[in-house]
């Protein structure tokens, strides 16, 4: 049948199952909305498209199925630059559309014509300008199938408004075949075996996985592997969640903010396994002295990220999933009591800690409560900062995809639109906004889009009236300088203020219940520990939208912290410790 | 070390674009650049000469191997291959050194495709090493302009 380039859009999107569209119109897009209007798709208006590109993202990290937004030409493509490079660093399968002026005009700066697929190469897997109706829905089928296959990643197609009027005969490809691009998925079974080989060999391996182990759903392998020969498991930010919690072999998070015992775990390692993790140097502190006296093996579906940073003895390229299988039955079964026994004592050691027995508010504690009300059932996102690092520690998600965070590009404003992203994917599931109250206000205006869809997101800011994971840096290396980092800092205060004091401090703008009252969401100041369990209680029986603004102490730190730069030797577990 | 690259691309709009991206992000400076067309009009050949340490070398092959349009990329140092630029040279020319310019022409086995009072064009055709040693030569009489080709290369049959 005949119809139109926008469509044709819209009849592509549900012949691949799209359960739900974020963005937001203008001019260059019309045909698409008015192809959208009355159809079977299901578009979430949003109020910036910063935060459409995020719900997407947050919608495919929940689920593991591609997120899709429609913007316009111009400043609507502009917008979801942050996005699209967010999604990038953290392989999140995205595919966004694009309106753009008229192939007519194309080169003319046209009113609203941004050079998008220039804007946005180097922070798509790939993009596409659509120049003939003709190529629209193959494009569109690429889109898909480049997004969701190999290492994931965001895929932008750029639509001028003539083809989306455009009219063309309309079949929806059954198969997709690209020469140029063929995603390796079966590992090489020579390297393979020689990683056995070491895996048998060691005495003291350690597992390090990333979100790559997320992606290929991976986690049963994982600990398959582990459990056989007694391997001990530490996880990036992007898979927190990817292995049990508290078991003897499980080590947390590694790196920056990793515990003492996973990076000592690490530096004392004589082979490491890393599955679907790129050596990120938050991970890996100073690159020359990471795990000198291990093997490295290295297995990722992604050939670049193999011998970047870290040259490794034994590169597998495939499917984590894939190659896991066929490892695990040539790896010996093994007990590593002595390892372990070490391991043990490093938790004892250095274990993550915060005041327990004083009355004040603790960001930790809060989020720790969290996690024993919800057994870690509920999807949690976060925004970026020292929050983000103490949901990291604390929370303890029972699976990967229900603790969601800006990992590679650390984009402040990601957490709350991908909440709202996760719960269109989950509207059955408890999702909540882990916030720290600077991140917050940078996409706060999504609170509309949660109250009109009755999304009931919760959101608990943990409002330390600063830019908190800047403000340590100040603290630790350049001399307690609260340079532009107070959030309540005002017209009067002294101009060098490092003092900060809640109750001679001026008011915090804005009155985040206030504001909630505003949208009809339900609002709840904390200001003292005992009210933090009711609190939270209280959100968690709510059917609706709610905010909790915490106010915790000011100046409180994320340890461990290996500085930047520093050997993970060089971990630091408290203040001037 | 120097290396040419052999990178075959599907023919589409934005190729280079891309090419010339991950080049230019990863800090890592083209020496030469040559595209067109190959024996199947759908696939284009680029050539590109870099200089660089092997293991930047073999991430920026991996990079490009990743590109979307990117069908093979082969490193031409590893295997027998012959490589041609071409480059025009506008020398100035007198009376009196005409013959002898004439003469180093020949032996270079370049050609004299434009002769005008003051100046002759000559065209050359060779690996860079040969085109390096012919400028050489007659950089002492004046060139007035030159331009070249990127490399192009192909591997060498099977014995
Ligand atoms: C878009 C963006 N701008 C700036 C930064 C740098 N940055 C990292 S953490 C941080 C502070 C975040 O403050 P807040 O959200 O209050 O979290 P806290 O650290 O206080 O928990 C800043 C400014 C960033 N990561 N992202
Ligand atoms: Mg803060």
């Amino acid at each position: 049948m005949e119809k139109t380039g926008a469509q044709i859009l819209v009849e592509s999107l549900l012949k691949e199952n799209v359960e739900v569209v974020f963005g937001l119109p203008g001019g260059q897009a019309l045909p698409i909305f008015d192809a959208i209007h009355g159809s079977k798709l299901n578009f979430v208006l949003t109020r910036h498209e910063q935060a459409a590109s995020h719900m997407a993202d947050g919608y495919a990290r929940s689920t593991g199925k591609p997120g899709v937004c429609i913007v316009t030409s111009g400043p609507g493509a502009t917008n979801i630059v942050t996005g699209l490079a967010t999604a990038y660093m953290d392989s999140v399968p995205l595919v966004a559309f694009t309106g753009q002026v008229s192939t007519a005009v194309i080169g003319q700066d046209a009113f609203q014509e941004a050079d998008t697929t220039g804007i946005t190469r180097p922070v798509t897997k790939h993009n596409f300008l659509v120049k003939d109706v003709k190529n629209l829905a193959k494009t569109i089928k690429e889109a898909f199938y480049i997004a969701t296959t190999g290492r994931p990643g965001p895929v932008l197609v750029d639509i001028p408004v003539d083809v989306q009027r455009g009219i063309c005969e309309f079949e929806y490809p059954e198969k997709i075949d690209i020469r140029s691009y063929k995603p390796t998925i079966h590992g090489h079974s020579g390297q393979i075996k020689k990683a056995a080989e070491i895996i048998n060999k060691s005495e003291r391996p350690v597992l390090y996985i990333g979100a790559g182990v997320v992606v290929s759903n991976a986690e049963p392998e994982i600990l398959e592997m582990s459990k056989k020969s007694d391997i001990p498991v530490t996880n990036t930010l992007l898979a927190v969640g990817a292995y049990p919690h508290d078991t003897k072999l499980s080590l947390n998070m590694l790196g920056m903010h990793g515990t003492f015992w996973a990076n000592r775990a690490v530096q004392n390692a004589d082979a490491i396994i890393a599955v679907g993790a790129r050596f990120d140097d938050r991970c890996t502190g100073k690159v020359c002295d990471f795990a000198k006296s291990a093997n490295i093996i290295h297995i990722d579906v992604d050939p670049t990220s193999i011998a970047k940073i870290i040259d490794s003895d034994i590169p597998v390229v495939g499917d984590a999933k894939t190659i896991l299988k066929e490892l695990i039955p040539l790896v010996k079964k093994a007990e590593r009591k002595d390892w372990i026994e070490k391991i043990e004592k490093w938790k004892k050691e250095a274990p993550l800690e915060f005041d327990r027995n004083d009355d004040k508010v603790h960001p930790q504690y809060v989020i720790e409560k969290l996690s024993e009300m919800t057994k870690g059932e509920a999807i949690v996102t976060t925004e970026v900062g020292q929050h983000q690092m103490w949901a990291a520690h604390y929370y303890k998600a029972a699976k990967p995809r229900n603790f969601i965070s800006s990992g590679g590009l650390g984009t402040m404003g990601y957490g709350f639109p991908a909440g709202l992203g996760a719960k269109f994917g989950n509207m059955d599931k408890e999702v909540i906004v882990i916030a720290g109250d600077g991140s917050f206000q940078m996409n706060m205006q999504e609170m509309a889009v949660s109250m009109l869809n009755k999304a009931n997101v919760k959101v608990v800011i943990l409002n330390n009236q600063y830019l908190g994971m800047v403000r340590q840096w100040q603290q630790m290396f350049y001399e307690k300088h609260y340079s532009h980092t107070c959030l309540a800092k005002r017209k009067g205060c002294p101009d060098l203020c490092n003092t900060p004091d809640r109750d001679k401090c001026p008011v915090y703008l804005p009155d985040f219940v206030k504001w909630a009252e505003s949208y009809g969401a339900l609002g709840i100041r904390v200001q003292s520990k005992k009210d933090i369990e009711p609190a939270l209680k209280k959100m968690l029986e709510t059917d609706n939208s709610v905010v909790l603004d915490i106010w915790t102490e000011i100046e409180e730190n994320v340890f461990p912290m290996v500085p930047a730069g520093a050997s993970l030797d060089d971990i630091i577990t408290r203040m001037n410790g | 070390m120097r290396h040419t690259i052999s990178v075959l691309v599907e023919n589409k709009f934005g190729v280079l674009a891309r090419i010339a991206t991950l080049f230019a992000a990863r800090g890592f400076n083209i020496d030469s650049l040559a595209v067109g067309e190959t024996e199947d009009p759908a696939i284009s050949r680029m050539t590109i000469v870099v200089k660089g340490d092997d293991d930047i070398l073999e991430q920026v092959t991996k990079q490009l191997n990743k590109l979307v349009d990117v069908i093979k990329v082969n490193d031409f140092n590893d295997v027998g291959y012959v490589e041609r630029g071409l480059a025009l040279l506008k020398i100035n020319v007198t009376k009196s050194n005409r013959a002898e310019i004439m003469q180093m022409v020949d032996v270079f086995r370049a050609k004299i495709i434009d002769v005008s009072q003051d100046s002759i064009i000559a065209e050359i055709t060779g690996d860079e090493e040969k085109i390096d040693a012919f400028v050489k030569m007659i950089m002492p009489y004046g060139i007035k302009e030159m331009c070249q080709t990127g490399t192009v290369a192909l591997a060498r049959g099977n014995k």
